[in-house]
């Protein structure tokens, strides 16, 4: 109906979001009639929500314009704000910045690399931005989640590391299961994902692509490359920031720092 | 080999940030001999245990191991030779041969199944090797846990509270295992508990400690008797 009112693009993209808000206004009406006390966030979130993404989009189509450059310099930029995200997650584990900007730069970045080389990605700024940082923002996140899982378990395994270093174990052996327990905590939502794909969800990529008129196979195939892309970053992101904080936890002198200072 | 003191420390102290958990401790362990380190909770004795295998870095002082500075000697072989028992036993999920073979598997010597049968005989658990350490009592975990320690063959054994977190039955009975092992003579130890009895049954010699410092240290039966007379 609105497709045949608006035949312009433009217009037609503004009049959808207006009839989305709309709806979603509606809801704040209801938060406001069932006293949930929301109204007020829930437009305050719309309105800028809405800012938010135009301005990425006024940004894009500024960008688009530019060299491919740009777009590996955009990407080296959101690494190292991913990196400062996921390092806030490791509180207490030291050099955590430095730890998790390597590890995505390696996970993210080689993978990049090797599938704009091979084709896999477009390297038109158009395909290599978006496909870019999902694959970074995964690596961003599982980086938190396996910082986080590790230092749980290492907290709550103090004992236990510290009687394997008495025995005479080194550092690495000493915390080997805890680096396992980390990394596969960390790969379980991709892997359960990549599992349910089709299944439970219809993931962005593909519904994009089929709103844009692809051939369902296509889109489906090009959504399999995509899991399969997250996958290996994040297992490789994973790998890395375990292996490397794990290092850095022990004292030259094989002492362990992470844990609180126990007396007797 | 000298016939000088099996372990020495010199001013070792241990501060964390505005905290002293050992102040200045100065002592002497000869060979076979068993010294007992006696305080309440929070008096650093632990944190004073923790020091002679190193796992925590003295701020101040160190330690002499046969006259060496053990800063010199590479920490796992340190720790193999002063080897330490906690008040958990804190065994790695697995059997119990697994844990006993531990310690020697770090240095790529795997004991055969009649070295680890001996060991567990040692402690009182003859037949053991291939129980699950998850279905043991907490007096069978302490004890394979001492097992352990000893499969790395040390010249001196830390104890810290190998009792404490026992029941009363269990307690006896590791005490009475300690007690055996000690009167040995392969070893000397260093016993910390916060029972001056226990000590006194265990040990010849006893440091008493309170806020981080050594505050008296002397024949244990003597100490024993100058506590009892001041109630």
């Amino acid at each position: 109906m609105l497709t045949r009112l608006f035949p312009d693009p433009l217009t037609l993209a503004a009049v959808q979001a207006v009839v989305a808000g709309l709806l979603a206004l509606l809801v704040a009406l209801l938060a406001w009639w069932m006293h949930l006390r929301m109204e007020k966030e829930i437009i305050i979130a719309l309105v800028r929500g809405l800012l938010q993404v135009i301005a990425v989009g006024a940004v894009l189509l500024f960008i688009f314009q530019g060299p491919t450059a740009v777009g590996f310099v955009i990407l080296a930029a959101m690494m190292v704000v991913a990196a400062q995200m996921s390092a806030k997650r490791a509180q207490g584990l030291p050099d955590a910045f430095r730890v998790s900007l390597y590890s995505i730069a390696a996970g993210s970045g080689t993978i990049i690399l090797l599938m704009v080389a091979l084709g896999v990605i477009d390297i038109k700024l158009t395909a290599l931005i978006p496909v870019g940082s999902m694959l970074l923002a995964n690596s961003m996140n599982t980086a938190s989640l396996a910082f986080n899982r590790f230092r749980g378990e290492v907290l709550s395994h103090v004992g236990h590391i510290e009687t394997a270093l008495s025995l005479g174990a080194s550092p690495r052996a000493a915390v080997l299961p805890y680096v396992q327990a980390a990394i596969q905590a960390s790969l379980i939502p991709r892997v359960d994902s990549l599992r349910s794909l089709g299944i439970v969800w219809i993931p962005g990529v593909m519904t994009g692509m089929l709103l844009g008129g692809s051939h369902p196979v296509r889109a489906a195939l090009y959504q399999f490359v995509i899991m399969a892309m997250i996958l290996t970053v994040s297992a490789t992101t994973s790998i890395l920031a375990v292996l490397l904080i794990s290092q850095r936890i022990f004292t030259p002198a094989e002492q362990l720092i992470l844990r609180s200072e126990t007396e007797g | 080999m000298t016939n000088g003191p099996l372990l020495r420390t010199e001013h070792l102290s241990r501060r964390v940030g505005d905290t002293t958990l050992v102040h200045d401790v100065n002592l002497e362990l000869y060979p076979r001999e068993v010294l007992a380190v006696v305080g309440p909770s929070g008096s650093g004795k632990s944190s004073l245990l923790r020091l002679l295998n190193r796992l925590d870095e003295p701020t101040e002082g160190t330690v002499y191991v046969r006259g060496v500075d053990y800063r010199t000697i590479p920490p796992r072989e340190l720790r193999r030779r002063v080897g330490m028992v906690m008040q958990f036993p804190y065994l790695f999920p697995g059997t119990v041969a697994d844990n006993v073979r531990f310690g020697p598997r770090q240095r790529g010597i795997e004991l055969t199944d009649d070295e680890v049968d001996a060991l567990l005989q040692r402690v009182g658990l003859p037949g053991y090797g291939q129980r699950d350490v998850a279905r043991l009592s907490g007096g069978e975990a302490q004890r394979v846990s001492l097992a352990r320690t000893l499969a790395n063959q040390p010249e001196i054994l830390l104890l810290d509270e190998p009792t404490s977190a026992l029941d009363e039955a269990a307690k006896a009975g590791i005490e009475e295992l300690l007690r055996q092992i000690l009167a040995s003579g392969e070893f000397a130890a260093v016993l910390v508990t916060h029972d001056l009895a226990q000590a006194g049954r265990l040990a010849r010699r006893v440091l008493i400690m309170e806020k981080a410092h050594i505050v008296r240290s002397g024949d244990t039966e003597e100490v024993l008797r100058a506590y009892q007379a001041v109630p």
